[in-house]
């Protein structure tokens, strides 16, 4: 079975470690690297597509080291984050070029059938400084799986995608895991990867954060504290009624208005409209404090 | 020669080079060196200028110039801009990559460089002289190696352009004339050695015999093609911002 193994794996710049101690294994099927911007997501991608060296430990892919290692890309396939492809070239010169590269016995036949896959037949014939950031990540996809891979390395490959490319590229990408492949793409949108089925690896500040089934983890990010400020016609009144909320789990008064930590947010969320009502207090303004990804993540980190 | 050169690479680089803008460049110092030879024909009264301007201006500007600039960007181009990863997430051998981006550029220089130098040497001198000749082979010789260094320079720099304007200026351009041994490591000096055993004019200013320079430029050019490979091989994306 192929697998791409990681054991205690580090990479640092100069004084910086950019990935650390990191052991992972990842199967076939289809699998999320996540984590916020700079978590060290890219790092991983490209040591594991042989691009950069770890600095400490262990990394083979399908058995083989990837390090100084091209010949491993008859079994990988390698969509890359940067926009940049030969624009000059059309798709099916592009997707062809690269089955030549391969030296695949009938590259022609491999070409159409990576186009047929991606729906790019109709744009095929254009050149690539014509197409939508969208249509370049399909493309660049095609290439990627133009020698049928039995690894599929992906960065960022919602980048630019409408929702319903977004929806087709996961399908696609389902499709492809469940031929046995291992699929691993990186993503630094939890909205992005929502309807993965499969594990996720999730990266944050250059350690593993969290691993394991998607919907468990997705349990785990929408159950955990949230915290919400809240502005209303008295504070210290809505303050004390939402102290006896058992779905509250703190009340701090603070000078732009009350800072409320919900233990559990679908109840609170109901809670406080018929609370305020109840005692006459006039609503003003409710915000979610902590609502941006590193603040999940670190979540998910100290969890 | 099958398992040296890659075809797809070849095609890819040729249309690459010549469709970005920069390739308008290359045709400006040859267009220099033929018009200024034809003017000189027609108005010079000295008969002595040949081989000083052709040797001086065409192996001093327009080769290492037209050669710096095919050279670095034959492969530093799609380095600059990520392309290159493209071309490397495939199991073609490193080696190929190298060898067939220099063959392109030695190719094209040879066409944007050398055969204008010919040209130049032709409205001057006539088609038969020795100096002419000479300066062909000199200037072909100069395509290759130049090339090879050029090439190697794109993949350890990113300031490619720079380094190879600072080795032009300062090491050929200044101190080769001044201190004797440096010769022995200038590539202007190789290929106007070359030219000299041909047309054996002492204005071309050419100090090695030559042997030398021919067993000079063989181990300059395989040696930067060879470091070429090897850093190549070791291609690496800085990943995440840290």
């Amino acid at each position: 079975m192929t697998s791409i193994e990681l054991r205690a794996v580090t990479r640092w710049y100069g004084n910086v470690v950019a990935v650390n101690d990191i052991t992972m294994s990842i199967g076939p099927g289809v699998t999320g690297l996540l984590g916020p911007n700079g978590a060290g997501k890219s790092t991983v991608l490209h040591m594991i597509a042989g691009f950069l060296s770890p600095s400490r430990g262990e990394l083979t892919v399908a058995g083989e080291q990837a390090w100084r290692n091209p010949g491993l890309f008859r079994k990988v396939g390698l969509v890359p984050e940067r926009d940049s492809v030969y624009s000059f070239l059309t798709g099916a010169e592009f997707v062809g070029a690269t089955a030549r590269l391969h030296q695949l016995p009938d590259p022609d036949r491999a070409t159409q059938r990576a186009i047929e896959t991606l729906e790019m037949t109709d744009a095929q014939d254009r050149r690539i400084s014509t197409y939508s950031k969208g249509m370049r990540q399909r493309i660049k996809v095609a290439a990627a799986l133009v020698h049928d891979p039995e690894v599929v390395l992906l960065d960022e490959p919602f980048n630019g995608m409408d929702p319903r490319q977004r929806l087709h590229m996961m399908d696609l990408l389902h499709a492809q895991g469940e031929q046995g492949r291992v699929i691993l793409l990186s993503s630094h949108i939890l909205e992005e990867v929502e309807r993965l089925s499969g594990t996720i690896q999730v990266i944050v500040g250059g350690r593993l954060a969290a691993s394991g089934d998607f919907r468990a983890i997705r349990r785990l990010m929408t159950s955990r504290p949230h915290v919400f400020l809240v502005r209303s016609s008295d504070d210290r009144l809505l303050g004390s009624a939402l102290i006896g909320s058992p779905a509250v789990s703190g009340v701090e008064l603070t000078p732009r208005g009350l800072q409320v930590r919900a233990s559990d947010y679908g109840t609170f969320t109901r809670q406080i409209a018929a609370l305020t009502r109840e005692r006459g207090i006039r609503l003003r303004e409710l915000l979610p404090a902590d609502e941006s990804l590193e603040s999940v993540f670190a979540y998910l980190l100290a969890s | 020669m099958p398992g040296l050169l890659n075809g797809v690479i070849i095609r890819l680089t040729f249309r690459a080079t010549m469709g970005r803008r920069r390739a308008l460049l290359f045709a400006i110092p040859p267009v220099i060196l033929v018009a200024i030879a034809a003017l000189l024909t027609a108005t010079a009264r000295s008969g002595s200028w040949q081989p000083e301007f052709l040797g001086d201006f065409g192996f001093s500007v327009v080769l290492p110039l037209t050669s710096l600039i095919i050279g670095t960007s034959v492969l530093g181009a799609e380095i600059d801009d990520g392309s290159i990863v493209h071309l490397l997430a495939t199991p073609v051998p490193r080696s190929q990559v190298v060898l067939s981006k220099f063959l392109v550029a030695a190719l094209l220089t040879i066409v944007f460089g050398a055969i204008p130098e010919y040209l130049a040497a032709l409205i001057a001198k006539g088609p038969a002289s020795s100096l002419a000749i000479g300066l062909l082979a000199g200037a072909l010789v100069a395509s290759v190696i130049y090339n090879a260094v050029f090439v190697m320079l794109s993949v350890l720099t990113s300031r490619a352009i720079a380094a190879g304007l600072l080795y032009l200026l300062v090491w050929e351009g200044l101190l080769a004339n001044l201190v004797p041994g440096v010769g022995l490591l200038s590539i202007s000096q190789y290929s106007l050695s070359v030219a000299n055993s041909i047309a054996h004019n002492q204005a071309l200013h050419a100090h090695l015999g030559l042997g030398t320079a021919v067993v000079m430029g063989v181990i300059v050019t395989a040696a930067a093609l060879a470091i070429c490979t090897r850093r190549l091989s070791a291609f690496s994306i800085r990943g995440d911002t840290v």
